[in-house]
C-alpha cells in the first residue's frame, strides 16, 4: 500500500503493509533515515514514547495505523530541530538534569511543545496541573516527574515573560 | 580499606550540577540506544513463548513456518546444547543456581522459551510463531508458595544442580537462608512484649520505559559483536562464551544507551537468543520484547512472605528480632539467594539488638520469574520492618518516631548480620563510619510538618502521617570492582575509558566530573567510552548502586596516577620538585613563574617527552557503607471508598557527599515514584494457572505525572571516608521507605494496619472495616 506523507515539512512516499502502525514506519524502517526519536514503549497507546504530532495533534502513533497519516503531515522531534520554542524546552530539560535515561524525553517533548504552543496562541500561561494533564500520557519511569515539570514551568514562565514584554512593546 | 584523601587539584568539577553528557542527543531522539542503529542484512527475532506454565516439550515441527516465504531459521531445545547456567548478571562465581539452559525442554512458565524464529521482518516472524507445532505434555502447575513447598511430587527442576541449587530433585527450594547472631528464642522469653505480624509482598515489574533489546552480528574478523540495552556488558561476555562455547576473545558487548534498566537488565534476558541465532544463520539478528513479554518473561520483584517477630521492653529497647521470609523466585532461581540475604542484610540492621534471626526459604513455582529490582530485596524487608515498628509502638503505647530514635543505628555501630551474610558467602562486617540519619530525621519531620499535622481537606476525608527509616549499601563489600584508564591527548582532553554501565543513571558524567577534579580540568575535557568490553577495562556492571563509589574509586585513582607521570614531566622540562607541582583550572604551574596550560603539557610530554600520559586503575571496596534515608508521607483516605490520596512525601537521604547534586536528587524522585506505585496500585497479577491478567500498561499501571504527590527531596551530605569526595550510593536506598511510610500513615489516619500491600481502595476500604469490628 502507498502513503504519501508530509513528514517534517517534506512530501514522503511511503510502502506500508496494510495494517502496520504510523510507529512501525517512522521507526522500523525499510525507508530511511528512520525518526529514531519516535520510541517504542508498548503498542497499546499506554506509553506515549511513540508521541508524534499528526496535523499538528499529538498522538500516540503505535495507535495509529500507518493509512490513516495518508495525506496528512506528520512531525516529529527530527522536524523540530532548530524550531525555537521546541530547542528551549530541549535546553530546559537538559538543564534542570530532567533527562536521565531519555527514552521518554522526545515524547515527553512533543507533548510539552503542543501544550506550549496552544497556551501562547490562548495568550495563557499553564500551571503545574495543566502541564502534569500534558504529560499524563507521557510515562516516565526515572524521574519522577519532578524535574520534567519544573523544566516545563520554567519555560512557560519564559513564555509568558517574553509575551508580556511584547504586549507592552505594542 | 582505601580511605581517599582530599585532592590536591584546584577547581570544583564536583560537587555541582553540570550538564549531564549525553542529555542534548537524547533529547533530540539521535540514534544512541540498541534499536536506533539496524545493520544491513538484519533478521527480526521473535521467541514462540509458552501456552502452560509448566509442561514438557515433547515436539516441534516448524516445517510449516519454515515453508513460509522469509522465515529463515527456527531453532529448539533439541537443535541447541544443554549448557547449564544462571542468566543473572553476576560476578563469577555466581551465587545463583545453574538450573537454566538456553532452550529448556519443559517450559517452567507461561511464556518460557519454546522456539526462535528469525525473518526478513517482523510482520514474517510474528506471523510464522503461528505455524510451528508444538506438542507438549502438560503437568501440573505450581503457582502458590506453600503448594511449592509442600510437594515433591511435583518439582519444578528434577534435576540436582551441583552449582548451588538448595535442594534440587528433592524439593523446590531453591535457595535457604537461616542465620542467626545471638539466641532469638530464648531472648524472646525474657522481653516485657513479643509482637508478631505477618506482611505479604507482591510481584511487582521494572517496567524501564524502553523494552529489553539486543541485536548481534559477525564483524569482519568473524567475531560475535552484540549491541545491547544491558547492565552487565562483561558477565554477559562470560557468560555467552561459556554456553556458546567461544573464546571471550571472540565476542564482544557493547552497551549503547540504555532506556532504564533498574536491576531488570542485570540478566541475560534475551541475548543468548540473538547470539545464538547469529551463529546459526551468519546474519546480524535483532530481538525487542513487547510490553507483554516484559510483564510475562522479564523479570520480577520477588513476592514475599514475611513473619516478623519482635522482643521488646516496656521502655522502648528492642531485644530481639526474627525475620521470617517465603520468596517466590518463579521458573528460575535468578539472584534467588541473594535478593532474600538483602531483605534482611539490608534492612535488620537498622536496629541493632543483641539477637537477631534471619530465615529465609525461596521456592521454585511455574510463575514469572523474579529476579534484581531496585532495591533488590531491600524493599520487601523495609516495609515489614518499618510497618512492624509502628505495630510494636502501638503494642507499647510508645511515639513510634521515639521507638525508632531510640533503636536506631548510630554512627561507630557494627553491623553483625553483615558478617554472617555475604554476596552468598561470608561477608565482611561493616562498621558505621557517616551517617546523617539523626539529620535526615529531624529535617524530614520539620519538612512533612511531623507535630503539627494538618486537617483534612475536606470533611469526608480522614488525615494521616507516616514515616520510614532504610538503609542500603554502597556496592558489594569485596566483591564489585570496577576498573578505569585514563589516557591524555595534545589539545589537554582525556579519555576516559570505564567498564561502568552508565544505564541513564548518569555515571558517565559523575565520572568525567571525578576525572576532571583530580587532574584539574574541566569536566567538558573529558570523554567517557564505557561498556564496550573490547575497549573499556572490566567493571562489574551497573547494580548494587556500586557505580560513583566503586567504579568512581578506580576513576580517582587512575587519573591520580596520570597527574602523577604529568607532575614528573613537568619537573623535568623546568627543573622542580615534582611534588611542588599544581593543577587546577586547566593549568599546571609550580610557583608563579613556571606554568604551561594542559594542552601545552600534553603537547610536550607526546612530542617532546615523548611519552603517553595514560593510566589504568582498579578500584574494590571491603567496604559497603550504608545511604540512611528517612522519609515521610502525608495522606488523606476517604473511609467510604477506601480511597488513598498522597499528598506530600519526603526524602531526606544521606547519600555521602554527592558527585552531581541534581542527578542525586533525581535518583531519588524516580526510586520515589516507583515505590509510590508498589505501595498505591502496582502488582503483576497472576492466576492460578500461571498466567499473568494484566500484561499491558492499562492494567498495569505505573505511576503518570499525575500520580505524583508533592515531593520534597533533601539531600543530608555526610563524609563517607571510604568513598571518593565522600561519596556514598544514592540509587537504592530511597526506593525502600515510601511503602511503608505511606501504609503508616493511612494507618494514622483510619486506624487500619494493612499488611499487604499494594493499598488499593478495596483493600483499604476492607481493612477500615475490620477495624472497625
Ligand atoms: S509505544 Fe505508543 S504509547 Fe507506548
Ligand atoms: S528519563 Fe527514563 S523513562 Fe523518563
Amino acid at each position: 500500500m502507498k502513503i504519501v506523507v508530509k513528514l517534517n515539512g517534506r512530501n514522503r512516499e511511503w510502502e506500508a503493509a496494510p495494517g502496520a502502525t504510523l510507529l512501525s514506519v517512522l521507526r522500523d524502517g525499510p525507508q530511511e533515515p528512520r525518526m529514531t526519536s519516535v520510541k517504542r514503549g508498548c503498542e497499546t497507546g499506554d506509553c506515549g514514547a511513540c508521541t508524534v504530532l499528526l496535523d499538528g495533534q499529538p498522538v500516540n502513533s503505535c495507535v495509529v495505523a500507518a493509512a490513516r497519516a495518508h495525506g496528512h503531515a506528520v512531525t516529529t522531534i527530527e522536524g523540530l530541530a532548530g524550531d525555537p520554542l521546541m530547542t528551549a524546552l530541549q535546553a530546559a530539560l537538559v538543564e534542570h538534569a530532567a533527562v536521565q535515561c531519555g527514552y521518554c524525553s522526545p515524547g515527553m517533548l512533543v507533548s510539552l511543545y503542543h501544550l506550549l504552543k496552544e497556551c501562547r496562541a490562548a495568550g495563557t500561561t499553564p500551571g503545574d496541573h495543566a502541564i502534569r494533564e500534558a504529560l499524563s500520557g507521557n510515562l516516565c519511569r526515572c524521574t519522577g516527574y519532578v524535574k520534567p515539570v519544573a523544566a516545563a514551568t520554567a519555560v512557560a514562565a519564559t513564555l509568558a515573560a517574553v509575551g508580556r514584554a511584547e504586549a507592552g512593546a505594542r | 580499606m582505601t580511605d581517599f584523601v582530599n585532592n590536591r587539584a584546584g577547581g570544583a568539577q564536583v560537587g555541582r550540577n553540570v550538564t549531564k553528557i549525553d542529555a542534548f542527543k537524547l533529547a533530540r531522539g539521535e540514534p544512541v540506544y540498541t534499536d536506533d542503529v539496524h545493520p544491513a542484512g538484519m533478521l527480526w527475532a521473535k521467541v514462540l513463548g509458552s501456552p502452560h506454565a509448566h509442561a514438557r516439550i515433547l515436539d516441534v515441527d516448524a516445517s510449516r513456518a519454515l515453508a513460509l516465504p522469509g522465515v529463515v531459521d527456527v531453532a529448539w531445545h533439541r537443535q541447541v546444547k544443554p549448557i547449564l547456567h544462571t542468566r543473572a548478571g553476576q560476578s563469577h562465581p555466581e551465587p545463583s543456581p545453574y538450573d537454566t539452559v538456553i532452550m529448556p525442554d519443559k517450559a517452567r512458565h507461561m511464556g518460557d522459551r519454546v522456539a526462535i524464529v528469525v525473518a526478513e521482518t517482523l510482520a514474517i516472524a510474528e506471523q510464522a510463531l503461528g505455524l510451528i507445532d508444538v506438542k507438549y505434555e502438560v503437568l501440573p502447575a505450581l503457582t502458590d508458595m506453600d503448594e511449592a513447598l509442600a510437594r515433591t511430587d511435583v518439582l519444578v527442576h528434577e534435576v540436582a544442580d551441583p552449582r548451588g541449587i538448595a535442594e534440587g530433585g528433592r524439593s523446590n527450594v531453591a535457595a535457604r537462608i537461616d542465620k542467626q547472631v545471638g539466641d532469638v528464642s530464648a531472648a524472646l522469653k525474657t522481653c516485657d512484649h513479643v509482637v508478631e505480624r505477618t506482611y505479604w509482598l507482591p510481584r511487582v515489574q521494572a517496567s524501564h520505559i524502553e523494552p529489553h533489546v539486543a541485536i548481534s552480528w559477525l564483524d569482519e574478523d568473524g567475531r560475535l559483536v552484540v549491541r545491547t540495552s544491558t547492565q552487565v556488558p562483561f558477565h554477559l561476555r562470560r557468560i555467552l562464551a561459556r554456553i556458546l562455547e567461544l573464546k571471550e576473545a571472540d565476542i564482544r558487548v557493547v552497551k549503547p544507551r540504555v532506556g532504564g534498566g533498574f536491576g531488570d537488565k542485570q540478566e541475560m534476558v534475551m541475548e543468548d537468543i540473538v547470539a545464538l541465532m547469529t551463529l546459526r544463520t551468519k546474519r546480524p539478528v535483532r530481538l525487542e520484547f513487547t510490553r507483554t513479554e516484559e510483564l510475562t518473561s522479564a523479570r520480577c520483584r520477588h513476592p514475599q512472605r514475611i513473619v516478623m517477630t519482635t522482643g521488646v521492653m516496656n521502655d522502648g529497647t528492642i531485644i530481639a528480632n526474627r525475620m521470617n521470609v517465603t520468596a517466590d523466585t518463579g521458573a528460575y532461581g535468578s539472584h534467588a539467594l541473594t535478593v532474600q540475604g538483602n531483605t534482611g542484610q539490608k534492612v535488620l540492621p537498622m536496629y541493632p539488638c543483641a539477637n537477631i534471626h534471619f530465615q529465609v526459604t525461596c521456592l521454585y513455582t511455574n510463575n514469572p520469574i523474579s529476579g534484581a529490582f531496585r532495591g533488590y530485596g531491600a524493599p520487601q524487608g523495609c516495609f515489614a520492618l518499618e510497618s512492624h515498628i509502628d505495630e510494636v509502638a502501638k503494642v507499647l503505647g510508645m511515639d513510634r518516631l521515639e521507638l525508632r530514635k531510640k533503636n536506631h543505628i548510630r554512627l561507630g555501630d557494627t553491623d553483625p548480620l553483615s558478617a554472617k551474610l555475604g554476596e552468598g558467602r561470608e561477608g565482611l562486617s561493616r562498621v558505621i563510619r557517616s551517617t546523617g540519619l539523626e539529620t535526615a530525621i529531624e529535617m524530614g519531620c520539620d519538612a512533612i510538618g511531623w507535630t503539627r499535622k494538618r486537617p483534612p481537606s475536606a470533611p469526608h476525608l480522614r488525615r494521616g502521617l507516616g514515616m520510614a527509616l532504610a538503609m542500603q549499601g554502597s556496592g558489594i563489600a569485596g566483591v564489585d570492582w570496577g576498573a578505569a584508564t585514563v589516557k591524555l591527548n595534545e589539545d589537554g582532553s582525556v579519555n576516559l575509558a570505564v567498564g561502568a554501565t552508565d544505564i541513564g543513571q548518569g555515571s558517565d558524567t559523575v565520572l568525567a566530573q571525578m576525572c576532571a577534579q583530580e587532574l584539574g580540568i574541566s569536566y567538558e575535557k573529558v570523554r567517557v567510552l564505557s561498556s564496550d568490553t573490547d575497549l573499556t577495562p572490566f567493571d562489574v556492571g551497573a547494580y548494587a548502586s556500586s557505580t560513583t563509589y566503586v567504579s568512581g574509586g578506580a576513576v580517582v585513582k587512575a587519573a591520580q596516577q596520570m597527574r602523577d607521570q604529568l607532575a614528573g614531566v613537568f619537573a623535568e622540562k623546568w627543573a622542580c620538585p615534582a611534588g611542588d607541582v599544581v593543577f587546577g583550572d586547566d593549568n599546571v604551574s609550580c610557583g608563579p613563574d613556571k606554568a604551561m596550560t594542559m594542552a601545552e603539557l600534553a603537547t610536550h610530554a607526546l612530542y617532546a617527552a615523548k611519552m603517553q600520559p595514560a593510566a589504568t586503575a582498579s578500584h574494590m571496596s571491603n567496604e559497603s557503607p550504608p545511604p540512611f534515608a528517612a522519609q515521610f508521607a502525608d495522606v488523606e483516605v476517604d473511609p467510604e471508598t477506601g480511597e488513598v490520596f498522597l499528598r506530600r512525601f519526603v526524602s531526606a537521604v544521606d547519600c555521602g557527599t554527592p558527585i552531581h547534586p541534581g542527578m542525586a536528587e533525581g535518583q531519588i524522585e524516580g526510586a520515589v515514584s516507583q515505590a509510590i506505585g508498589y505501595a498505591l496500585f502496582e502488582e503483576v497479577i497472576v492466576d492460578r494457572a500461571g498466567k499473568v491478567k494484566n500484561p499491558n500498561f492499562l492494567d498495569y499501571k505505573i505511576a503518570s505525572a499525575l500520580d505524583m504527590p508533592e515531593m520534597v527531596t533533601i539531600l543530608v551530605p555526610t563524609m563517607e571516608p571510604s568513598g571518593p569526595y565522600g561519596v556514598k550510593a544514592a540509587g537504592e536506598v530511597p526506593i525502600d521507605g515510601p511503602a511503608p511510610a505511606i501504609v503508616n500513615a493511612i494507618c494514622d489516619a483510619v486506624g487500619a494496619r494493612l499488611c499487604r500491600i499494594p493499598a488499593t481502595p478495596e483493600r483499604v476500604w476492607r481493612q477500615i472495616k475490620e477495624a472497625g469490628e
